[in-house]
């Protein structure tokens, strides 16, 4: 620690701390535009300039470090003012220079209310302008369907380009031009190709990037925030869900350093007009072969109809989107019914039953930056989870290796590629990989095991093979408090339905042969929780009723359909990958006539004459943590220690492993789930990015 | 004046031939080997005592910025690079040393490479400098050949020397947009600290000098560090090449001792002012990045770092400008102005603003069409670049304004009177209905 003097008050800092972090610490306040706290230190912008006794010049505080500074005289801290008149001109000035050639747009910026440069601007700048020239004009770029600029309000901080370059991984975007003429350019004019841009528009500290889905949507002032979860992938992004009068505007990031830091992929943030659209506001049921609408009362009781007489013959199955608390009542309610078919992998996924770390992102999201050798199996994680593939990126720029099993992929940074199917696997259990030496070596080694491994038909052997490989190499269970076995999933209700144990009872059928069973005629009733991503059964063949949110394929099939509350709509809890148990909150109430899942699961209960024992969604918790104890720990991820009982190495079964490549189930990141698939914005994504001709440099 | 005795660059307008045998019977190349046997603490006691300060503009001195090199090569190399990106108006010096005297840079680039224990080195020549690049090319080819430098050369220090041709921006003169450029990325300096010499090219310890700076630095270490400071004041030792251009009857580059009286170097070397003494209006004494002074200054004034200084001037790269009472100072400096707006690189706000906001007040004061007020907004802008940059090209862009505005702000106000006369308005009023 390292004595340092900021404006009178002496305070003990780490000398690595630039004067700026010593400054806040001592609780003066630095305004700035280019530095951020996770990008390279650019020290262009020049507004934190502070006076530091003995130097010529003021320093930009950004820029320097505290052991950078050179004691007094006699061996006294170094003195930092950050309230001189010197600092107080310096700071106008720059000010000045700032705005002399940015628009006076405010009224018609979509920044306007939340913007760095007003705000400074009041704060730090002069009353009025000297400037008595021309302003100067600069060109708009495009940057795709999520970004709008207006150049002429760029201050050239470098945060995108920064961004861009080190936290997506995408280079596309630089700044070309010098001096006044310099310009933040995608030099080809394309859209840009990171599932991280929307991330660049909440850095831009001024209007020049905006959000172009949410053009003149709302001003920052109209807005109820509401803090809650993301649930388009399976990473439980902390996020800030916007909204006016009960419609959902926008969605922005929170801080959560150990899932998301402040980063949301652009589904996260740009789905939310799917919230709008397609949307189940009253029941329907299936009349003559044609949907119709209905009561609830009408709705109901068909639905009881088909459940009651059928006993063992009816199944359900819960969705990628379902929550904890309509997983509960309906395993409840299946309970009471005597079916054990209940299955919430709807995908096949051969985990699920035996111990909870089986299923876990064990070493924690965080445990990335730890992890010196990774290893990807049949996973693509920057369309899966695009957040954590940041995290990747960051630790192959520290130095961790990265190989993958799987189909190749574009992944924004370097992967050894050790094959596209699970001989590889093999090969580095025999040794014959000469990566098997880097597992060797590593202190924390780490391997990620994607959906694209655990969804086929020989996953199972596949799974075995993992397990071993994490035995024999360490990756689990050689150091304690480290155990880098890690599942990452796909879908945000998965780790809560394994959690709970939604998946089939003793001689119960899982979704697949649910779904086998129902065309076979001996299964009458299917009940799904938002269930679309699967094939379902041949339309006349008994009764599906559908529990869900949107017209997607899932309410085309159904004979029967309950409008439910998305992921906004709700206090819901989820499970993210980790195991980390999060809770959303509700920032607008269900469309129409919509409800809660567990709700309608209550309701149609009592017309079956099993009436779940709860009345209100705190009753429901309580009975929910009395069963599961998992879930009463609210925000706290798993300790990842190695636990005793858990036998990495039989994990699976054994079997052959088929020679098809592991492909990620993902096929369209901006389309994975009835939400994405209902927003425009989703699909103009899709499409822009399958359009996009792939430019060379000398095009 | 300098004796004839006591010059270093002995070719410095081509007279002569440039290559190896002819630079060798200059005295270039002799004794290089002994000098490197004394070691490299000698040869950088040698530097500091001879009391070099860097020809580039801003007189650090040499020896010491040598030593700030770490003293062990541990796992990066050391670098030396020359900055032979000479872009400075009015400064002409160093093409001069490269396309006459090639082999003095090229010894000292061996030299001070040795000293600094880099073993290879960067020439970064000005992208304009096609012919100088050419005959310096050539004669490494002949230092090559000779094995004066390369691998096992006669001298026993393994040492490579690449020539690297800028691309036209004046501020990859700077010595770290110098190493970005040499790295392949776009020429803008970086923040410092750290400096160079701990974090320089390709993150390795680096020291970029000068070429005047490396070029006499054998043949001081060859003569004796006394006899180098025994020239000039103190601290202000040694010789040094000006360039003199403008109003002067012959403008030259000459090699003079360190704090000549500017007048003796203009009447001695260049002929004198164009129309006697008396027609001399004013005088930028070290390239466009100092403040100009007046003909009263320039009478006495020394031509040394320190009493320029003392002039809140400076001597730059001794490049000397003079301006005769024909010149229009306004239009003059609104030059020098649009010249930094045009090369600035953009990066921090300070510069990239107003470079071109001094520029545009300076063009219509040319004119005059500009308000009395606006010359102290000019003035206040200018303090505002200044010191708030990343990088020295803020200053350089002020301080000629400023020189502008302390010694001939006259001239200004002439200017904006006489067009407000031309116009019928009153000299000092304002347009009240207008305003």
């Amino acid at each position: 620690m390292t004595k340092i003097i900021v404006d009178g008050t002496e305070i003990d800092v780490p000398p690595e701390y630039t004067l700026l972090q010593a400054c806040e610490a001592a609780g003066a306040e630095i305004p700035r535009f280019c530095y951020h706290e996770r990008l390279s230190i650019a020290g262009n912008c020049r507004m934190c300039l502070v006076e530091v006794k003995g130097a010529p010049k003021p320093v930009a505080s950004c820029a320097q470090q505290v052991r950078d500074q050179r004691p007094g005289p006699n061996g006294e801290p170094p003195v930092v003012n950050t309230r001189s008149p010197l600092v107080r001109r310096a700071r106008e000035g720059v000010m000045e220079f700032l705005l002399i050639n940015h628009p006076l747009d405010c009224p018609v910026c979509d920044q306007g209310g939340e913007c760095d440069l007003q705000d400074q601007a009041i704060g730090y700048g002069r009353a009025g302008s000297r400037f008595d020239e021309n302003k100067r004009a600069v060109e708009d770029k495009f940057m795709g369907p999520l970004i709008k600029t207006v150049m002429n309000r760029c201050i050239q901080c470098t945060r995108c380009v920064r961004f861009a370059t080190e936290i997506a991984g995408v280079p596309e975007l630089g700044a070309s031009g010098r001096g006044e003429d310099m310009e933040i350019t995608t030099y080809l004019e394309g859209a840009l190709t990171s599932e991280l841009q929307g991330n660049m528009v909440d850095l831009c500290p001024v209007g020049a990037l905006t959000s172009k889905p949410y053009a003149f949507n709302a001003r920052p002032w109209e807005l109820r925030r509401t803090e809650t979860i993301d649930v388009m992938d399976a990473l439980g992004s902390n996020i800030r869900v916007d909204a006016r009068q009960g419609e959902v505007l926008r969605v922005l990031p929170r801080v959560q350093e150990e899932i998301n830091e402040e980063w949301i992929s652009d589904k996260t943030r740009h789905a939310v007009d799917g919230l709008r659209r397609q949307r189940l506001d009253r029941p329907y049921v299936r009349v003559d072969g044609r949907l119709r609408e209905a009561s609830w009362g009408e709705a109901l009781s068909m639905a009881a109809d088909a459940l009651r007489p059928c006993g063992g013959a009816v199944g359900a199955i819960a969705g990628d989107l379902a929550c904890v608390e309509s997983m509960k009542a309906t395993l409840d309610l299946f309970t009471a019914l005597g079916s054990p078919n209940v299955d919430g992998r709807p995908d096949g996924l051969v985990l699920g039953g035996g111990p909870r770390e089986s299923w876990l992102f064990n070493a924690g999201i965080a445990g990335i930056d730890e992890a010196d050798a990774i290893l990807l199996v049949g996973t693509n994680p920057r369309i899966e989870a695009p957040v954590l593939n940041a995290r990747l990126r960051r630790a192959w720029l520290r130095g961790a290796e990265i190989a993958s099993v799987g189909a190749a992929a574009d992944l924004t940074y370097r992967v050894t590629q050790l094959g596209e199917d699970g001989g590889a696997l093999e090969r580095l259990l025999a040794g014959e990989e000469d990566w098997a030496t880097r597992l060797e070596g590593a202190r924390r080694p780490m391997v990620i095991v994607g959906q694209g491994a655990l969804i086929r038909p020989d996953s199972a052997a596949l799974l075995r093979a993992v397990g071993q490989l994490c035995a024999r190499f360490g990756i689990s269970g050689r150091e304690a408090g480290w155990n880098g076995y890690c599942v990452l999933h796909t879908a945000a209700a998965r780790v809560g339905a394994l959690d709970l144990g939604f998946v089939p009872g003793p001689g119960g059928l899982d979704a697949a042969a649910m779904v086998r069973a129902m065309d076979a005629g001996s299964l009458s009733a299917l009940w799904l929780l938002g269930v679309d991503e699967i094939d379902l059964p041949a339309p006349g063949r008994g009764t599906v009723i559908y529990v869900g949110t949107h017209g997607d394929r899932g309410a085309h099939r159904a004979d029967i359909v309950l409008p439910a509350a998305a992921y906004t709509e709700k206090a819901a809890i989820f499970v993210n990958t980790e195991g980390r148990v999060q809770m959303t909150q509700r920032a607008a109430f269900p469309k129409g006539a919509a409800r809660e899942d567990w709700a309608i699961v209550r309701a149609l209960s009592e017309r079956l004459g099993h009436r779940l024992p709860y009345d209100s969604h705190a009753q429901l918790h309580q009975r929910l943590l009395a069963d599961h104890p998992v879930f009463a720990s609210l925000d706290h991820a798993p300790r990842r220690d190695f636990p005793a009982g858990f036998d990495v190495a039989s994990l699976g079964a054994a079997g052959t492993l088929s020679s098809a490549a592991l492909v990620s189930p993902v096929r369209d990141f901006y389309l994975t789930n009835p939400i994405a698939r209902a927003s425009v914005v989703m699909a103009e994504c899709a499409a822009s990015r399958r359009a996009a001709p792939v430019l060379m440099a000398a095009e | 004046m300098l004796a004839d005795k006591d010059r270093i660059f002995l070719n410095l307008y081509g007279l002569q031939d440039w290559r190896l045998e002819a630079a060798r019977r200059r005295g270039a190349w002799n004794a290089t080997r002994d000098m490197l046997e004394c070691g490299r603490d000698w040869i950088i006691d040698q530097v500091k005592a001879s009391g070099l300060r860097g020809r580039g503009g801003a007189g650090f001195p040499t020896g010491l910025k040598w030593s700030f090199m770490p003293k062990e090569v541990k796992d990066r190399p050391h670098y030396l690079v020359v900055n032979a990106d000479e872009s400075e108006p009015g400064t002409c010096k160093d093409r001069e040393i490269m396309r006459h005297d090639p082999h003095l840079l090229i010894e000292g680039c061996l030299v001070a490479s040795f000293a600094m224990q880099a073993h290879a080195c960067y020439i970064y020549i000005r992208g304009e400098y096609v012919a100088e690049r050419e005959v310096l090319e050539a004669a490494i080819r002949e230092a090559y050949e000779a094995r004066l430098i390369g691998r096992d050369n006669v001298h026993g220090w393994d040492f490579d020397l690449y020539v690297h041709h800028g691309a036209g921006a004046y501020i990859c003169g700077e010595e770290t947009a110098l190493l970005e450029s040499l790295e392949g990325k776009k020429g803008q300096p970086r923040l410092k600290p750290p400096f160079p010499a701990n974090v320089g090219l390709y993150g390795c310890p680096t020291t970029v000098n000068n070429v005047e700076s490396i070029a006499v630095a054998p043949t001081i270490i060859r003569r004796g560090a006394a006899w180098f400071a025994g020239i000039g004041r103190p601290k202000n030792e040694g010789t040094k090449v000006f360039s003199i251009s403008g109003h002067v009857n012959r403008p030259c580059n000459v090699e003079e001792a360190m704090g000549i009286p500017l007048r003796q170097l203009l009447e001695e070397h260049c002929g004198g002012v164009r129309g006697g003494w008396s027609n001399l209006k004013a005088v930028i004494p070290g390239g466009s990045s100092v403040r100009m002074i007046t003909a009263e200054m320039a009478e006495t004034v020394l031509m040394d770092f320190d009493a320029l200084s003392a002039l809140k001037s400076g001597l730059g790269t001794a490049a000397v400008i003079v301006m005769d009472q024909s010149t229009d100072l306004v239009a003059a400096i609104a030059r020098l102005a649009y010249f930094y707006k045009h090369e600035s690189c953009g990066q921090c706000t300070p510069c990239r603003e107003g470079t071109g906001w001094m520029w545009r007040v300076l063009t219509r004061m040319q004119s005059g069409e500009a308000e009395m007020s606006e010359i102290d907004l000019l003035l206040d802008v200018a303090g505002q670049v200044e010191g708030h940059t990343i990088c020295a090209l803020g200053d350089a862009a002020a301080w000629p304004i400023q020189g502008l505005i302390w010694n001939f702000r006259h001239e200004i106000e002439d200017r904006i009177t006489a067009y407000r006369r031309s116009r019928g308005l009153h000299a000092l009023g304002t347009l009240a209905a207008a305003e």
